[in-house]
């Protein structure tokens, strides 16, 4: 059964249509790349999961329940910018999480940190960028949740990190979750995909398995993805 | 060995061919215990599902086998082994071939070429 699912979902600021009437349905265990060019509404579609917005027009629903205090419940949310109280120190952060999340693991997240070498008296703020996504991703990741929603969590980091980012989401989702990552930089995560959702306008352009998609384009799905978005 | 995967081929088909491979050299022994599916999928960076495809194959073929609970092992059948071996070094073998037909050459001078190759090689180990 269907974890995540968008039925008509339609999102509309003024005339734009964010998303146009999509209808996108998502299992458990998967992890899924929601790709598409800047303005596609990916962050959209993540930001209605989380009822950071209501839709104009359809209903999404996780774990069949409409978004609110029960889905954030269950939903690990990464959102696409820094979100954490920034005056917090990372020991500070750790308790904030697990006050708020029955689901976080707290030896996880600090054995995390400490592989890391993140000193935990160290204040959030001082951290450099890339420290904060590798913290913010640690958070996240920490929940064991039924569904992950990471928006960009590659974005603006060095290869390296990118690939920690990548290891440590393969190497602590629950197996039976649903991992969904928006990303426009497809081939640093496309190893990791059982799945892709192409956005094109506000409409989903392609729902494909990514092994199956190698095989019928002959092409990584990089590649792919380049030609059906050629400016 | 770190893992690089090409464009266009799917994943779980380049896991499966590096496996094969492995477990025909022997980097894998008869008999050896291969590591946990999370354990290779996050080495190799990739989905454990796909990992877990590959290992499913493999098992197919009777290359490896579950023990319900201590894990997955390589086969011990020497037959299989060869068989795997065959396979593989004949594939090798076509690849060569259709490149150096491109280049024109014919199958007799393939032949001798491999055979001075052959007797190259074995000099220069001899020497060194």
């Amino acid at each position: 059964m269907a974890v995540l699912e968008c039925m008509h979902l339609t999102k509309r600021y003024g005339n734009l249509a964010a998303l146009d009437n999509i209808d996108l349905s998502l299992e458990p265990g998967r992890i899924v790349g929601l790709v598409g060019p800047n303005g596609s509404g990916k962050t959209t579609l993540i930001k209605l999961a989380q009822h950071l917005l209501t839709p104009t027009g359809g209903e999404v629903l996780i774990d069949g329940m409409k978004p609110g205090p029960e889905t954030k419940a269950v939903v690990s949310y990464l959102p696409d910018r820094d979100f954490l109280p920034s005056w917090m120190n990372v020991e500070s952060l750790l308790y904030f999480y697990e006050d708020f999340y029955k689901d976080f693991d707290m030896d996880k997240a600090v054995q995390m940190l400490q592989a890391l070498n993140i000193e935990p008296r160290r204040p959030f703020k001082s951290l450099s960028k890339g420290t904060k996504e590798k913290v913010q991703l640690i958070m996240t990741m920490s929940r064991s949740a039924k569904v992950y929603l990471l928006d960009e969590p590659i974005a603006g980091v060095d290869p390296a990190a990118r690939d920690y980012i990548l290891r440590t989401i393969i190497g602590n989702y629950s197996e039976n979750a649903l991992v969904l990552i928006s990303t426009h930089l497809i081939a640093d995560v496309e190893p990791v995909l059982d799945e892709v959702v192409f956005l094109k306008q506000g409409h989903i352009e392609l729902h494909e398995n990514t092994d199956a998609l190698r095989e019928r384009t002959g092409m990584s799905v990089d590649n792919y993805f380049r030609e059906v978005y050629r400016c | 060995m770190k893992w690089t995967f090409e464009n266009g081929i799917p994943i779980y088909l380049q896991i499966l061919g590096r496996l094969r491979t492995e477990i025909a050299s022997g980097a894998y022994s008869p008999g050896a215990k291969l590591p946990a599916v999370r354990e290779l999928a996050l080495e190799a960076g990739v989905n454990p599902n796909t990992m877990q495809r590959a290992f499913a194959e493999l098992e197919r073929d009777g290359l490896v086998y579950t023990q319900r609970t201590s894990g997955r092992f390589v086969t011990e059948d020497a037959e299989v082994l060869k068989n795997l071996r065959r396979t593989l070094s004949e594939d090798v073998i076509e690849e060569m071939c259709t490149r150096l037909m491109r280049l024109g050459m014919s199958r007799e001078e393939i032949l001798s070429a491999v055979k001075d190759w052959a007797a190259e090689a074995s000099g220069q180990t001899k020497n060194s």
